[in-house]
């Protein structure tokens, strides 16, 4: 039986990290993840796991470490947010290439400056071409289940490519919730051992990690990962499934909230979804207009196809990134999201806003503003405040 | 059994080998040893028992003083040729002297920073090594083996391998002393079982001849070139060796190549079977940075030497250890001379710029002196 309790996020996911019970864990503190090295060395100083944590100097120290690790054979993990993950950089893209299955719990923090420790995506959204995997919860939930899929996933064979589970700073991860966990045996069950193919410390071979590879090579290694990442749309559903079949808790690319008959939609990422499904709700009792919501799991591999059909019904949708990318004409998810929407020749009406940025807050009205302007929008085919900040005090 | 701890006059050579300390038990359960040379035990052999070789200082002893030079460079290569580093290069012959110092049989993970090391011995699909090997980035070597040897431990400890492993890392001085200073000193203070090991060639080569801190003053590189207006680099060198000591690591050294490579070696094999962190400061000539012959390798590395530019000593355990000294210390000019880098310090009217250099060599090497209390 599933134990019912309430969490934080950041406690969650420590406690999956208890459960699988990964041997190397090198960490650096930074809110708002410390508290996942946090609870972790408590779990381990008082024998309820083994993992063998190392208290580096620096993020950019963690990753690579943790590099170290998985290359020589362990499952490794850190934990990070913002400046962080920036510090990371340069490691992220080393682990992706190298095809290193390491997983890293990302607490979503807006990057520096000026500095603000509160939630937004600019952290992930800069990693989005590093080649990593990411997958975003809503709640701590799909916080604590996101974490549980991310191995098999990542030492998948077909994939070997590492993982990002990310949660909103504060919002998910300080904020308490009623939780469901499942029992230590099914969870280790569940993520089993990692059995490596290739691995510094394989006595029965000598390998050579992390080389010089000149142009005659270097594209290649590309396009290996490139076909990882195709793969790995298979098997995060497969893994979704089969933890579905453990959990009846069911996991996709996305989900799709009332939209089997949505005229208006809003694409987002993260705990912003909460908010926008209230003033679903609302809208949907009092003035009965149909609307609904693709809240984004999955944003590597990106369900180009997979969105682009969950919208083909709509009249207007409204792409709400919580990250700038300064190209002055929209944030990361809107680029994608627009893209995907073209290939699939739709002819809904797409328009672009930002919100949430540095931890500003977004309301059920926010929402309702915005469902009302995609109606205008559906009905006017005029797109006059595209790449609007939504919640902005002042220009 | 005579105290072998007194008896560093006699030359022990020992036969058998024991895998973990260089020797091996004979059937009698000691160890077979012969003595020659100079000492009372002249021209025989002697079984010492397990007890006496467990005594530390025995050991060191012994281990001292068994190196065979033709022997040595009998062993298996484990940096094999076809590399692509330059003729007269000091950093591959550090690469191989410390490699050889791993014991026959033993397992290593050998790691690397960025620099003309890892790019000319691992180039895709070939490497130079014999060992399992990880090059990760610039700055990262140490976080990078202990991650590895992290995993060691953890993976040994959950019954997922057996074997024994050593873990020997490289880097440039630029990789060591500047980018990856800070990933050194983390790897360093938490105690990681491995080795780091810096060759210092003095400048950032693999770019081409930029300044480190561990340049010396009056170097001329491509980021402080000696002109009109300029006498090279404007600082001294940072000691590096001197600050990783004081990290209070067991073991940490600082050698280059003279008298048949025996202080290297020694000194590798200490760090790499002393159990804990450990550092060794090589002093690895670059004949395209620094401008010499590349026949003139050993000639620079004995006047560095002899000149106490780069003294050979170690810190075991806290004790500070001068490892040579020499009859006759050499004028610095016996060093700066055969280097293009210095050539300016040569031109009419910079001797005062010469008399400072040898100041500042004086006043380190009497520092050194005052802690390994000569």
């Amino acid at each position: 039986m599933a134990v019912r309790e309430r969490l934080s996020g950041n406690e969650a996911v420590a406690y999956a990290v208890k459960q699988i019970n990964p041997d190397v864990m090198p960490a650096f503190p930074i809110t708002p993840s410390t508290e996942i090295p946090q609870y972790v060395a408590n779990y381990i100083a008082n024998g309820e796991m083994d993992t063998e944590f190392i208290p580096v100097e620096s993020e950019h120290s963690s990753m690579s470490a943790a590099v170290g690790a998985s290359a020589a054979g362990a499952r490794a993990l850190t934990a990070t947010s913002s400046c962080g993950l920036a510090l990371m950089w340069e490691e992220l893209y080393v682990a992706a290439s190298n095809r290193l299955p390491l997983v890293l719990a990302l607490v979503n923090r807006a990057l520096s400056g000026p500095i603000n420790i509160n939630a937004d995506h600019s952290d992930s959204m800069g990693a989005r071409d590093s080649g990593w995997i990411q997958i975003y919860a809503e709640s701590n939930q799909e916080a604590y289940d996101n974490f549980l899929q991310a191995y098999p996933i990542a030492e998948h064979k077909d994939v070997m490519l590492p993982v990002m589970i990310c949660q909103d700073g504060f919002i998910t991860s300080h904020g308490v919730e009623n939780i469901l966990l499942e029992e230590d045996e099914k969870v280790r069950a569940f993520v089993g051992e990692r059995e490596p193919e290739h691995y510094l410390l394989n006595p029965k071979e000598i390998l050579a990690v992390g080389p010089y590879a000149v142009s005659s090579y270097y594209m290649e290694t590309k396009r290996g990962q490139r076909q990882a990442m195709i793969n790995a749309r298979r098997v995060i559903l497969e893994v979704a499934e089969r933890f579905q079949e453990m959990t009846g808790r069911e996991y996709r690319f996305f989900e799709a909230y009332r939209m089997e008959d949505a005229e208006y939609a809003v694409v987002l990422i993260g705990s912003a979804a909460g908010t926008c499904k209230a003033a679903i709700e609302q809208i949907r009792s009092t003035a009965g207009k149909k609307v609904g919501l693709v809240k984004i799991r999955v944003f590597r591999p990106f369900p180009e196809e997979e969105i682009a059909q969950a919208l083909a019904h709509v009249k207007a949708v409204a792409i709400l990134d919580r990250s700038e990318m300064f190209s002055a004409t929209g944030g990361p998810l809107g680029a994608e999201v627009r893209a995907a929407l073209y290939q699939a020749k739709s002819t809904a009406e797409a328009v672009n806003y930002l919100y949430g940025l540095g931890g500003r807050d977004i309301t059920v009205e926010d929402f309702c503003r915005v469902y009302e302007r995609l109606e205008q929008i559906g009905a006017e085919h005029r797109i006059t405040d595209m790449y609007d900040y939504i919640g902005l005090r002042s220009r | 059994m005579p105290c072998l701890a007194n008896s560093s006059c006699f030359i022990v050579k020992c036969y058998v080998f024991r895998q973990k300390y260089g020797l091996v038990l004979s059937e009698s359960g000691g160890c077979l040893l012969l003595f020659y040379g100079t000492g009372t035990l002249t021209g025989s052999s002697q079984i010492i028992s397990e007890d006496i070789w467990k005594d530390s200082l025995v050991k060191e002893h012994i281990m001292e003083a068994v190196y065979n030079f033709k022997e040595m460079m009998n062993k298996p290569e484990r940096l094999a040729p076809g590399h692509r580093m330059c003729a007269g290069c000091g950093g591959a012959v550090a690469v191989r002297g410390v490699l050889r110092a791993l014991h026959e049989g033993d397992r290593a993970v050998v790691g690397n920073a960025t620099g003309c090391l890892e790019v000319s011995s691992f180039m895709y699909p070939y490497t130079a090594y014999e060992d399992s090997y990880i090059h990760n980035a610039f700055e990262n070597a140490g976080a990078t083996l202990s991650g590895v040897e992290t995993a060691y431990r953890v993976l040994k400890k959950r019954g997922k391998i057996k074997e024994d492993y050593k873990f020997i890392t490289f880097g440039g001085d630029g990789g060591t002393y500047d980018i990856g200073f800070q990933s050194l000193s983390g790897a360093m203070e938490r105690g990681h079982d491995m080795v780091y090991v810096c060759y210092d060639n003095g400048a950032y080569m693999n770019t081409g001849t930029q300044r480190s801190s561990a340049t010396p003053q009056f170097a001329d590189t491509t980021t402080t070139p000696a002109g009109k207006v300029s006498d090279g680099k404007v600082q001294t060198r940072k000691d590096l060796t001197a600050i990783m000591a004081q990290h209070h690591i067991p073991y940490a050294a600082q050698t280059t190549f003279t008298n048949n490579f025996k202080d290297l070696h020694t000194k590798a094999e200490k760090a790499i079977y002393t159990p804990g962190a450990a550092f060794l400061n090589i002093f690895a000539p670059c004949p395209r940075g620094w401008g010499y012959e590349s026949s003139e390798l050993m000639n620079i590395c004995r006047a560095a030497v002899d000149t106490c530019y780069w003294p050979l000593y170690e810190v075991v355990d806290g004790k500070w250890i001068l490892s040579y000294e020499p009859k006759k210390k050499l004028p610095i000019e016996d060093f700066l001379r055969s280097q293009r880098r210095f050539r300016h310090l040569f031109s009419p009217g910079n001797e005062g710029l010469i008399a400072e250099f040898q100041r500042e060599v004086d006043r380190r090497w009497e520092e050194l002196q005052a802690r390994c209390g000569r």
